[in-house]
């Protein structure tokens, strides 16, 4: 009976979505036959299905694919090696936080967009630009995140620490760490969520190639079938991300975090 | 032995313009188990904190000889850690790996936890979890238990069933041992010796020893003419033995 149950559960989480996207691209074939839209403004499903087909034989699509994360994963993760240590450093240090807590917090509500035209003008077009955006994207909510979950480590931690006679090193490695993790991973979530967001709009201006480029090359080439196999591609992917990073939450010695 | 292991000369502490302790003197023997308790807010933590080291006196002498471990109120273990490995914190130095597992498994079974080894502490019940604190503070070369009202987060039944172990615990191996506790029965089943603080600023107000060798049950009539005698003192018992309704 149980196993039943969650054999259906499991058969429902599958097949309510597809029905969802199902019914969505409904909707699409009938607006596309309906000619609300001009046709070269409105492509039509398996217009995007052949373009995909297209794009995957070429090869483009996997090679955009590869040059996008690249930068994503370089600038964020520049962005978490800078960010974690500093954020700590904010939260354990009082007077440090009190120095830097308005600058950092002016940059994080700062759009990394508007950094596009100085990251042109400094770095050109490639993959200085978009990893110099991604990283800002990324860095300064990394630093506030850290140093508000370092800054607010119970004290009775501190306490037990002291008592088992931990040095400041090893106070750091068994204690101040495991217990920011679960804030941190959170946050790298949300974080990473924000870089492929601004890796696209970054190579839309400042790119090349990469699938931001591909996006706006598609558009001046009126094709709009690939652009939308672009949306595709880019939404699928940034799901992707979020579960991978996602599994972190799983580690048991994380877990705690969301379980109490 | 008397050989003293604990003992607080003339010790005052203020936070601030707040006095909380006043000129305590107390001396804790070899061995002794000692019930601290008083009424809430009177400075027992406060108390606790000096001794642990954790905090300094803001005027007198504190000596202490030997190592003491703290056992607290509750989420004192670290989430992140096992039971086992919350355990093995105390026994980071000077042992092999080999003696550690040994170690280890022996104060798992002193505390009836077989099986929850790799268990984490939100996956446990909150006895469970006091008992894992105690076995940790136990380990390694600890010579002083400072017990802060180690059993308050626990319902009745399971703080009655705590006092029997501790007390068990405490038989296979011997501690020196500072309780704080609001909780007067608690203190006269456990302690050797219970001494009772007055309201803040703290002083000693009563002090008193019990004779019968521990463990001890809740409805021995020592411990229950103890019970009655700090109860009086804190002046919740009237003299016809019936309770002041307040």
């Amino acid at each position: 009976m149980c196993l039943e149950m969650t054999k259906i559960g499991a058969i429902r989480s599958v097949a309510l979505p597809l029905a969802v996207v199902a019914v969505l691209i409904g909707i699409w074939t009938i607006v596309w036959r309906s000619g609300i839209f001009h046709p070269s403004a409105f492509p039509a499903p398996f217009d995007v299905l052949r373009a995909f087909g297209e794009e995957a034989r070429t090869g483009r699509l996997f090679t955009d694919l590869i040059t996008s994360l690249f930068r994503v994963t370089c600038g964020f993760g520049l962005a978490v090696a800078a960010g974690i240590p500093s954020g700590l450093w904010m939260g354990q240090k009082p007077l440090v936080r009190t120095a830097f807590l308005p600058i950092v917090n002016f940059f994080r509500n700062l759009s990394p967009l508007a950094w596009i035209p100085f990251a042109i003008l400094w770095f050109g077009v490639g993959d200085a630009s978009p990893i110099f955006l991604i990283f800002l994207s990324a860095f300064f909510p990394v630093i506030l995140a850290t140093m508000a979950a370092a800054a607010n480590v119970p004290t009775i931690y501190s306490r037990v620490a002291k008592d088992f006679g931990m040095s400041d090193s090893e106070k750091l490695v068994r204690v101040t760490l495991p217990a920011i993790m679960p804030q941190v991973v959170t946050t790298l979530r949300v974080t990473a969520g924000v870089c492929w967001l601004v890796v696209v709009a970054a190579e839309m201006i400042a790119g090349r190639d990469g699938l931001g480029f591909a996006v706006m090359d598609a558009r001046n080439g009126l094709r709009t079938d690939i652009l939308v196999v672009e949306m595709i591609v880019i939404g699928m992917v940034g799901v992707g991300i979020d579960r991978g990073l996602e599994q972190l939450t799983k580690i048991p010695s994380i877990r705690w975090g969301y379980e109490r | 032995m008397t050989v003293s292991r604990l003992q607080l000369r003339h010790v005052s502490h203020s936070f601030g313009a707040l006095e909380v302790l006043r000129d305590l003197s107390i001396e804790v023997f070899h061995g002794e188990f000692v019930a601290i308790v008083g009424p809430s807010g009177c400075g027992k933590t406060t108390l606790l904190n000096l001794l642990s080291g954790f905090n300094h006196p803001t005027s007198g002498s504190i000596e202490r000889k030997g190592k003491s471990r703290m056992v607290h109120q509750q989420d004192g273990l670290f989430p992140w850690q096992t039971v086992s490995e919350n355990i093995a914190l105390g026994l980071r130095h000077g042992k092999s790996k080999q003696e550690r597992l040994q170690e280890v498994r022996e104060l798992v079974r002193l505390i009836r936890l077989e099986g929850f080894e790799n268990s984490y502490p939100h996956q446990l019940s909150g006895g469970m979890r006091q008992r894992v604190e105690l076995a940790r503070a136990l380990a390694g070369s600890s010579d002083i238990l400072l017990l802060d009202e180690p059993f308050s987060s626990l319902d009745y039944l399971t703080r009655l069933r705590m006092r029997q172990e501790v007390a068990r615990i405490l038989q296979e191996r011997p501690r020196t041992v500072v309780l704080v506790t609001h909780d007067i029965e608690e203190a006269a089943q456990l302690a050797d010796r219970v001494i009772v603080l007055g309201e803040r600023p703290a002083q000693v107000r009563y002090e008193l020893s019990l004779a019968t060798p521990r463990p001890r049950n809740p409805t021995d009539s020592e411990v229950v003419e103890a019970t009655r005698q700090i109860l009086t003192e804190l002046d919740v018992e009237s003299d016809s033995g019936e309770y002041t309704t307040v």
